[in-house]
């Protein structure tokens, strides 16, 4: 199908899109990659009367680190952030989740900011935004404000972002040395949305003890879901197979899984424990020896 | 820049085009009903098939994923630009067809599109690399074994 009738502004600044979103509230859309808003508008399952592009907007592009936190532009392309060496060295767990996202020419065009924005309960990033302590930079025309990962996803394509607010960054503090990642996840085809994913972190200490946990989950409940008691579990523990199966047991706890024709809720809970075991097993050898 | 139309300049396989367009004309139809460039195929319109991918500055995207006026001032290369000259075919082409690499060739064009650039970047492909770049390409004949042949043909 063609997508219905709209207004398209071209904004060449943060300040000019911002304008044009103050104007227009939620009758308008801001255009990033398009690769969530161009086929729900070509199925008319959305028709936004104004589209504010943003694609020329080159100051919204760009990664930088300062100050031991890694600032990504939301306009920065999935393909750039999987091509980025900084990214590698310091945020290894986003290099490595990359490929399962969607597919390359996808990718080419996909941003992080829209991404997050869509804030699909079972997309990969807002888990691992979750999981790194992320915090997003919502701007509108007469504010700016940061929002922690933690109260940004509200609810299935639901965000905290007012009708007037940009995401316009999102910031990743740099983890501690001896910390290592990984992100694992189920999906019935290569580049599918995950039937379930985890996004987990572990920082160990000179003597191997665990000093900091997280786990965060795709797919399992109407936002990306923080498995807290599971991640507790684990400080203050020397990481073994009986760790990792008693935080798996909690985090299956934790999960909300809404179940569908593909997965049982049955199905999608066991995959919780199965990933969790798996990503922290990986983890805590990517702690010890790098990457 | 509000506009009920908006003018699109853009090079596509190296011709400057200029046209005047509605802001939600798709960048696959522009190409297909404006240009009359129809080796770029239309399958599902939702960024699942991959039958629309065209080099957009250089990387493969889908073409039903963006509308006409954002190609302004950018350059877009389609199937008819891969081949060198009208009797001869790119080298990825002549080794689809050396090893049957299509069978109705709807999936063709995309897939070709998709690999060129790939190659690029892969000189020197082993099969799980080629099957995860052409993952976003649905091909209903071939079971993509030839495909995969194919591309092994033409880095040997
Ligand atoms: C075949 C296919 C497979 C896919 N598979 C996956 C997958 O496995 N995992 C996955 O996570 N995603 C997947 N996606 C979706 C893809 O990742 C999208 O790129 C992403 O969800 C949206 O990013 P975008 O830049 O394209 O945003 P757009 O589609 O342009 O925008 C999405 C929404 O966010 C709003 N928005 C965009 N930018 C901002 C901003 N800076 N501030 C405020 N609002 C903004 C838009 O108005 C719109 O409502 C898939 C898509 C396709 C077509
Ligand atoms: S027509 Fe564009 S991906 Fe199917
Ligand atoms: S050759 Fe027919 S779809 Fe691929």
């Amino acid at each position: 199908m063609k997508p219905a009738p709209f207004r398209y502004i071209v904004a060449h600044s943060i300040e000019e899109a911002l304008a044009a979103k103050a104007e227009h509230g939620e009758e308008g859309r801001f255009l990033a990659g398009g690769q969530s808003l161009v086929p729900a508008m070509n199925f008319r399952l959305v028709q936004p009367a104004v589209l504010i592009d943003l694609n020329p907007i080159s100051e919204l592009a760009g990664i930088e680190r300062a100050d031991g936190v890694l600032r990504i532009g939301a306009m920065t392309r999935y393909r750039a952030l999987e091509r980025d060496a900084i990214v590698w060295r310091d945020l290894p767990l986003i290099t490595h989740a990359l490929p399962e996202i969607a597919h390359p020419q996808i990718r080419n065009r996909g941003t992080i900011g829209g991404n997050l924005a869509n804030a699909d309960p079972a997309s990969e990033l807002p888990a691992i935004v979750r999981a790194l302590g992320g915090r997003l930079r919502a701007r509108s025309a007469i504010s700016e404000r940061t929002i922690k990962a933690a109260d940004f996803f509200v609810g299935a394509l639901t965000t905290a972002l007012a009708a007037d607010e940009m995401l316009s960054a999102i910031e990743l503090p740099v983890l501690p040395a001896r910390s290592g990642t990984a992100f694992l996840e189920m999906s019935r085809r290569r580049g599918d949305f995950a039937l379930a994913g985890v996004a987990a972190v572990v920082t160990l200490d000179a003597e191997e003890i665990c000093r900091n946990a997280r786990l965060a989950y795709c797919g399992l409940g109407d936002r990306p879901i923080h498995a807290t008691a599971a991640a507790q579990s684990l400080i203050g523990e020397r990481l073994s197979e009986a760790a990792f199966a008693e935080a798996a047991r909690l985090a299956q706890d934790a999960v909300d899984p809404q179940g569908s024709v593909h997965a049982s809720k049955g199905y999608q809970r066991h995959l919780a424990g199965v990933l969790t075991r798996r990503a922290l097993r990986t983890a805590t050898e990517r702690a010890r020896h790098g990457h | 820049m509000d506009t009920e139309r908006c003018t699109v300049v853009v090079s596509v396989n190296g011709v400057r085009y200029e046209r005047e367009v509605e802001p939600r004309l798709l960048l696959s139809d522009f190409i297909r009903h404006e240009l009359r460039l129809a080796g770029t195929h239309v399958g599902c319109e939702h960024g699942v098939c991959g039958a629309c991918t065209v080099l957009f500055d250089a990387e493969p995207v889908r073409s039903c994923l963006m509308f006409a006026a954002q190609a302004n001032g950018h350059e877009i290369m389609t199937v008819e630009g891969l081949a060198p000259a009208a009797d001869r075919l790119h080298p990825l082409q002549e080794a689809m067809h050396a090893a049957h690499g299509l069978q109705c060739g709807y999936c063709t064009p995309g897939i070709l599109m998709t690999l060129v650039a790939f190659l690029k970047d892969n000189p020197r492909p082993d099969e799980a690399q080629i099957r995860a770049a052409i993952s976003g390409n649905l091909c209903r004949c071939t079971g993509y074994q030839h495909i995969v042949d194919a591309v092994m043909r033409s880095v040997a």
